[in-house]
Formats: C-alpha cells, sequence, structure tokens
C-alpha cells in the first residue's frame, strides 16, 4: 500500500442531486428451470456501497452480471448510468460496461497474458501509448500493493494476489461503478483484511459507488466498521458505535430480495431467514 | 415419452442450427465494420497456417504416393501407367489436396479453438472481456475464422504440390517410371477450371472449420468436461460438414465446369 493517493481523485464527494447509478425493477431471470431471480428490485446511490449477502446458489453472482448486462432479465428493467440496458444491442452496452469495473469470483485474468496486459487491457484496446500504459498500469499495481509483479504471468502468482491484479483491472480506468464478486472468496484471513481493505480505501479515498457480494459476515461488517485514513496510509476502526452511513446491506434468499438496508436495520429485523444467517 | 424425446432433440437440432447461422453470420459481417483485430489474425494465421505446414506437408506427400501406387497398379491392365501423373494431380487438386488439409487443419485448429474459447468461458475470461468493453466476437471470433480461410487456400496450395511431389517420388522410385513424363502429363492435362474447383473448396472448408470451432467453443458450459465436450463436438462436426459441403460445392462446380 505504498501508493495511497496514486489513484486518488481530486474530489471525491458526489453530486447531491445526483440519479442512482444502478436501478434494478421487479427484475427476473431463470435458465431452464426454476426462476434464479425473482422480482428483484434495488438501487445503488452515487457514493454508496452495497453489500449483497447471501448463502451460496442464491443468484448472487447472477445478479451482478445482470447489472452490467452480461445477462438479460427475462422481466424488469435494469437502468446503468441513467440508461435503460435490459434491451440494450450488445454492441451498445460495450461503452457502458468499460465506464464500471468487475472484480469476478475467481478473478478471470487471461492466462496467456502478463500482469501488465491484464491490468492494462482496455488502454491496450484503445491503442494508448506504451509509455502511458505502463505508467498507469504501475500506478494501479501500487495501489494494490503489487507493483512487482507487473512482467509476471497470472499462473504464477497466489489466488490472493490474482484477486488483488482482479482489483487492479477494474480500478485503473478510474470507473463509475465497482462490482465485486465474492473478492474474498477461499483465501486465507490475512489476505481477505487486505482485499477488503483496498475496497475500503477505494470506498473512502475515490466514494466510489460499489456493490459487494460476499457471504462472510466478517468481511461485510469490516467494511461497515472501519474507514481508511490516507495518512496512516491504512484502514482503520470507526469510533464505538459508528459506522459507514454509505455502506448498506441487501439479502437475497431463493431468488428473492428479502432485505434491504442498513447495518442497525440488519442486526434488529425480525427476519427469521436473516436472523438464522447472521447468527 | 420417445415422441416427447424426438420432438426435444428436433427443437435442440434446431436451434443450434439456428444458433450457429447467426453467429457464423455476425462473424463474417464483423470483417466489414471496424473496429478489425489486424494484429489478432496475423497471430492467429501463423498458428493456424505455420502451426499446420508440417502435418499438410506429410499428409499431402502420403496422398500423393498412395494415389500413385494405387493408380499405377489399375492402370498397368491397360497398359496406361503414363498417365499416373494426370491421375494424381487432377485428384489432388480438384478434391484430395482441399478436403484432406480440410479435416487435418480442423483435427488440429478446430479443437484448438474450441477448447481454448470453451476455458476462457468457463473461466469468466470471456464475460471479463465483456465488461472490458472488447466485443469478444470482433476479437476472438473474427480474426479465427478469417485466418482458417486465408491460411487454408495457402495451406491446400502446399498439400496439393507435396502430393504431386508424393507421387512422383513413387512413380519414379517403386514404379521405375520417367520422372519427365510424369510431370508433363500432370501438368498437361491440368485446365483453369480444376484450380479454380480446388481454390474455391478451401474458402468454404475455412470458414466452416473456424466457425465450428469458435462456436462450440463460446457456447461452452459445464466446467472442464463441457470443454471436452465442445472439442469432440467441434471436430466431429466440421470434418463431416467439410465433407458433406465437398460433395455440394463438387456437384455445383461441375455444373458451372463440366469436365
Amino acid at each position: 500500500m505504498s501508493n495511497a493517493a496514486a489513484l486518488a481523485p481530486s474530489n471525491p464527494t458526489p453530486p447531491p442531486d445526483a440519479g442512482p447509478v444502478v436501478a434494478l425493477r421487479d427484475v427476473s431471470i431463470s435458465f431452464d428451470g426454476p426462476p434464479v431471480l425473482q422480482d428483484v428490485t434495488f438501487s445503488v446511490a452515487p457514493g454508496e456501497t452495497r453489500i449483497l449477502l447471501g448463502p451460496a446458489g442464491v443468484g448472487k453472482s447472477v445478479l451482478l452480471k445482470l447489472v452490467i448486462g452480461l445477462l438479460r432479465p427475462q422481466n424488469g428493467s435494469i437502468v446503468l448510468f441513467g440508461e435503460e440496458i435490459s434491451r440494450m444491442p450488445e454492441e451498445k452496452l460495450f461503452p457502458l460496461r468499460s465506464r464500471a469495473g468487475i472484480v469476478f469470483q475467481e478473478s478471470a485474468l487471461f492466462d496467456s497474458l502478463s500482469v501488465r496486459d491484464n491490468v492494462g487491457y482496455q488502454w491496450i484496446q484503445e491503442g494508448a501509448p506504451d509509455e502511458e500504459i505502463d505508467q498507469r498500469v504501475r500506478e494501479a499495481l501500487s495501489f494494490v500493493g503489487l507493483a512487482e509483479t507487473f512482467s509476471l504471468y497470472p499462473p504464477s502468482l497466489s489466488g490472493g494476489m490474482r484477486r488483488r491484479v482482479a482489483i487492479a483491472r477494474a480500478l485503473i480506468h478510474n470507473p463509475e461503478l465497482i462490482l465485486y464478486d465474492s473478492p474474498t472468496g477461499g483465501l486465507d484471513p490475512v489476505t481477505s483484511t487486505t482485499i477488503i481493505e483496498l475496497i475500503v480505501k477505494q470506498r473512502d479515498v475515490k466514494a466510489t459507488p460499489s456493490v459487494l457480494v460476499t457471504h462472510r459476515l466478517q468481511d461485510a461488517f469490516t467494511l461497515c466498521n472501519h474507514r481508511f485514513d490516507p495518512e496512516q496510509d491504512r484502514m482503520v476502526p470507526l469510533p464505538a458505535g459508528q459506522t459507514n452511513a454509505n455502506t448498506t446491506f441487501l439479502m437475497l434468499e431463493e431468488g428473492r430480495l428479502i432485505f434491504d438496508g442498513s447495518l442497525d436495520d440488519l442486526l434488529h429485523t425480525d427476519d427469521k431467514f436473516v436472523r438464522e444467517f447472521l447468527e | 415419452m420417445a415422441i416427447n424425446t424426438i420432438d426435444r432433440t428436433a427443437k435442440q437440432i434446431v436451434l443450434t442450427l439456428q444458433e450457429y447461422s447467426l453467429f457464423a453470420s455476425r462473424a463474417f459481417l464483423n470483417l466489414f465494420r471496424p473496429p478489425i483485430y489486424w494484429t489478432d489474425f496475423l497471430m492467429q494465421s501463423d498458428i493456424i497456417g505455420v502451426g499446420s505446414v508440417p502435418i499438410v506437408i506429410l499428409s499431402g506427400f502420403f496422398t500423393g504416393g498412395v494415389l500413385a501406387l494405387q493408380s499405377a497398379a489399375t492402370l498397368s491392365e491397360f497398359g496406361a501407367t503414363a498417365v499416373t501423373g494426370q491421375f494424381v494431380s487432377l485428384t489432388m487438386i480438384r478434391e484430395l489436396g482441399a478436403v484432406l488439409t480440410g479435416i487435418m487443419v480442423a483435427g488440429r485448429n478446430a479443437s484448438s479453438m474450441a477448447s481454448e474459447l470453451g476455458s476462457m468461458v468457463v473461466t469468466e475470461q470471456i464475460d471479463a472481456m465483456r465488461a472490458l468493453g472488447v466485443d469478444p466476437m470482433r476479437k476472438l471470433v473474427t480474426p479465427r475464422i478469417f485466418a482458417s480461410i486465408a491460411m487454408l487456400l495457402l495451406l491446400t496450395i502446399v498439400s496439393d504440390a507435396f502430393g504431386i511431389v508424393g507421387g512422383a517420388a513413387v512413380t519414379v522410385f517403386l514404379n521405375h517410371q520417367n520422372a519427365t513424363q510424369y510431370f508433363h502429363m500432370a501438368y498437361e492435362r491440368l485446365h483453369y477450371p480444376d484450380i479454380i474447383q480446388g481454390l474455391v473448396k478451401p474458402l468454404f472448408f475455412g470458414y466452416i472449420l473456424g466457425s465450428i470451432g469458435c462456436f462450440y467453443g463460446m457456447r461452452t458450459t459445464g466446467g472442464t468436461e463441457g470443454v471436452g465436450r465442445a472439442t469432440i463436438s467441434a471436430v466431429v462436426n466440421s470434418s463431416v460438414l467439410i465433407i458433406a459441403v465437398d460433395f455440394l460445392i463438387t456437384h455445383v462446380l461441375l455444373s458451372i465446369f463440366p469436365t
């Protein structure tokens, strides 16, 4: 974390009157069987971080893919950056998607490309000069603490390093929305904390709206109870009783959204499934 | 119960055909709309073309040799071994050079495309590419299909040439005939319609093997087992389709250029 300000914007505060970055309304999808998601409605406001909780197999990853049009819903509408995308042709979706960043569950790095080419993929495709690509990639890799992996290939990286490279790839374009699909899944506690620290850093330094999918409550609570301190260049706990007001929760059960609210609401809900999940 | 199974299978086949038609036509039209990834086209041309040269040379050479052996045995009964060169060159150029090269390259490259793209699908690399604002059809599929077409045309010429050389080797060293006579007959009876027939076919075969390899790769489901299934489907279907389309093209070309 030696380069905290590398990707920092000039003004991390979102405009107060801006509409939602993402808005889903009555979204349903199924794949040759019972519905995976049914009538899901929620939105993500500028600067907001939404933590999507739920046990494995309830459609969390599907929901993330719907948000940026990688999957199409059978019913409902999805508005991304103010544009309805649920029926939008694929060609028109590419420029919209490039404004968002996504970290896939298994990183989804291009195995045959070096870390430099993976992280700078968008810039390379846009034909940016090599010097500029190198500089931006080094900045992004410094942001995730992996500057030394510049010339390596993904198969030679550990699981945690691959996840951090994937975060660097998602952040290099200064996205207006970031989607994290189980970024700490399958990682050890120390590496998980490093990943969560990066997410907190992105949230607090850049105020980038995000949706984070996880089934690890510990990660979710850490996001709520911590802030990034630029002076110390690390994540620090908020004072007792305080939580991050822009970090809120969603919970899925069997394809339905059963909870949408703050950490306080989550801890005091009467919903039986939520209580069982928390316990 | 059986009716239901037949009904489901028939619908599945029609659906696959529809998906393939849309996929192949979209990949084709992409060549005429920017962005065009020329670097990827050149890289694929190297992999498909240069990488396939050894197997094409060997298969062409030995096929020409076998043709010379078999034809000489039959032609000697009529005292017509002198036309061995004509037989080998016409068979290689009009038919076997294109078909054998198509099947050999399909075995090598349709399988490679299906497994490579299939692995990218199951590890979400294709989704990652789409999420990064890059169209996988343009970036991955179109360059592979057009590299297949361009390279199969050149590889077929190589195969034809080595087939004739293989026939010459057998004619001279095993059948102890005159090399000049062999090459004279091989050249003398060769006409432009024969060459056109031989060079039109690889254009279709390249399109078939490239589009089918990419099609099965891009619709892979079911993890690593699914990649295996996609690879098998790509090789089997492209090989069968090459032979079937060869029949149709030959029929059409013979009506245009009657012998």
